[in-house]
């Protein structure tokens, strides 16, 4: 109970920051916006087309706002070295992994949640077709996304190139997770919903949360402590 | 709240070393530090300090050798020593968007101690940040006023092994003897102080232990009370 208790502190502490200044979450929701855009400029907008690229749209979106929300939420802890502190805390260190995971998700479903609509809208794309199963596999895509982002981002906290260094590693530790997130969105939008697929690819993403979560907790302080 | 924690009362600094890729930060430095005892670690930049500080905060790990930690006979370690642990480090290790008040109840609530507005002002009072600046976000803060707030963020949770990485960084000289008087009082409540800095006469006549690091190696360590010029002459002699 104490784990959750203090992973909430520190959850609760980001996102009172980010309420105050809602720079990371406007910086995110912006440029997912323009994101939606640009897809509706670069892209045919004929229907066929656009229920076959829309659910990579969508998971290309949320992996680069996530992106910038991951190293501006680890650039805070970075200003005055407050990750110090968090980890000086008698307080078990994955907590604070837990939290600043927590924390991360938050931020990037709340910009999905203003991306998917947007992208629905300008590309007249049916994704709320099926809203439960769509809603479920963002949110264990984002889970996913924040829980293996937030390992590297902490570890990457130190390094002067880590902007760069932190989507080339990253993301090919993602792609399982953007297969199995846009596999079930195709399956989801497309003329003759595939509920079979869709709920294999939502377990899928389920035992990789699951799997990626266990490896997180077990080397997060060892790649943390210097 | 916790009751009764164990207080660190004797650190066994045994042959630590560290190295940073091929760069060697310290090598093979042994030290005793016991309670009721002010250590002035003093040496040039590059010399060790700030990493050995790193080392007895538990936030680096020591290449070779071992670091201790006994409270009333019985070596602890974990959750268990960093909850006596106070630092005080180059950076504030507060939150720019949060308020005095806000970054002192966060870090009491990790600590698992008082939180209530008394206990934060009682501490706030005792570093000199004045009442009005309390509520307003650290971002806004002088340099002093951080400092402040550093130490304030330090000594709240009452360590018995305060570490402090140049304490005197940033406040007046008004503001630099009395935090020397504050942590020669610590001191004497039991606390074991460990201080870094450059700043040799906010220490004079309060440090009671000198040790001068040189490119890593201990190369003085000695027990006593030294005045500024004996400071001064021990630092030329050895740091050099």
């Amino acid at each position: 109970m104490s784990l959750l208790r203090q992973a909430a502190r520190v959850a609760g502490k980001d996102l009172r920051i980010e309420l105050r200044s809602r720079e990371i979450v406007y910086t995110m929701a912006f440029f997912g916006g323009l994101l939606a855009v640009v897809y509706t400029f670069a892209f045919p907008q004929d229907k066929r087309a656009i229920l076959g690229s829309v659910p990579g749209m969508l998971w290309v979106t949320i992996a680069f706002t996530g992106t910038i929300g991951l190293g501006r939420a680890f650039d805070r802890e970075r200003e005055n070295d407050t990750m110090r502190a968090l980890l000086l805390a008698p307080v078990p260190r994955l907590a604070v992994f837990l939290g600043k995971a927590i924390s991360i998700a938050v931020l990037v479903l709340a910009v999905a949640a203003v991306v998917a609509p947007l992208l629905a809208l300008f590309l007249n794309a049916p994704l709320f077709a099926h809203p439960g199963p769509f809603v479920l596999v963002v949110v264990l895509g984002v889970l996913g996304f924040s829980v293996v982002g937030t390992v590297f981002a902490a570890t990457l906290l130190k390094v002067r190139s880590r902007d760069v260094l932190l989507p080339v590693i990253l993301y090919p530790l993602l792609i399982p997770l953007f297969v199995a997130g846009t596999e079930t969105t195709a399956a989801l939008v497309a003329e003759r919903p595939d509920f079979a697929a869709a709920w294999y690819w939502i377990k899928f993403l389920g035992i990789y949360d699951a799997v990626f979560l266990v490896l997180s907790l077990w080397i997060f302080e060892s790649l943390v402590i210097e | 709240m916790r009751d009764s924690p164990r207080l660190i009362d004797r650190v066994q600094v045994a042959k630590v070393a560290k190295r940073f890729g091929g760069e060697r930060a310290l090598a093979g430095v042994s030290l005793e530090l016991t309670a009721r005892s002010m250590c002035a670690l003093l040496g040039h930049n590059g010399a060790g300090k700030t990493t050995l500080l790193g080392i007895l905060s538990t936030l680096v790990r020591p290449s070779s050798g071992s670091v201790a930690y006994r409270a009333g006979g019985a070596g602890i370690a974990g959750e268990a020593v960093r909850r006596q642990i106070g630092m005080l480090a180059h950076a504030s290790l507060c939150y720019s968007e949060l308020t005095a008040r806000e970054n002192l109840a966060l870090f009491a609530g990790l600590y698992d101690v008082d939180a209530s507005a008394a206990a934060l002002d009682a501490v706030l009072d005792r570093v000199g940040l004045e009442a009005r600046a309390r509520d307003r976000v650290a971002r806004t803060y002088s340099r002093g006023m951080v400092q402040r707030l550093a130490l304030a963020r330090a000594l709240l949770t009452k360590p018995s092994l305060l570490l402090l990485d140049e304490p005197f960084t940033g406040l007046d000289r008004g503001g630099a003897i009395a935090l020397g008087a504050e942590l020669a009082a610590l001191r004497d409540a039991g606390a074991i102080v460990i201080v870094v800095t450059h700043d040799l006469e906010a220490i004079a006549g309060r440090a009671d232990h000198v040790a001068i690091l040189r490119r890593g190696s201990l190369v003085f360590e000695e027990r006593g009370a030294y005045d500024y010029e004996q400071l001064k002459d021990l630092y030329h002699q050895h740091a050099n």
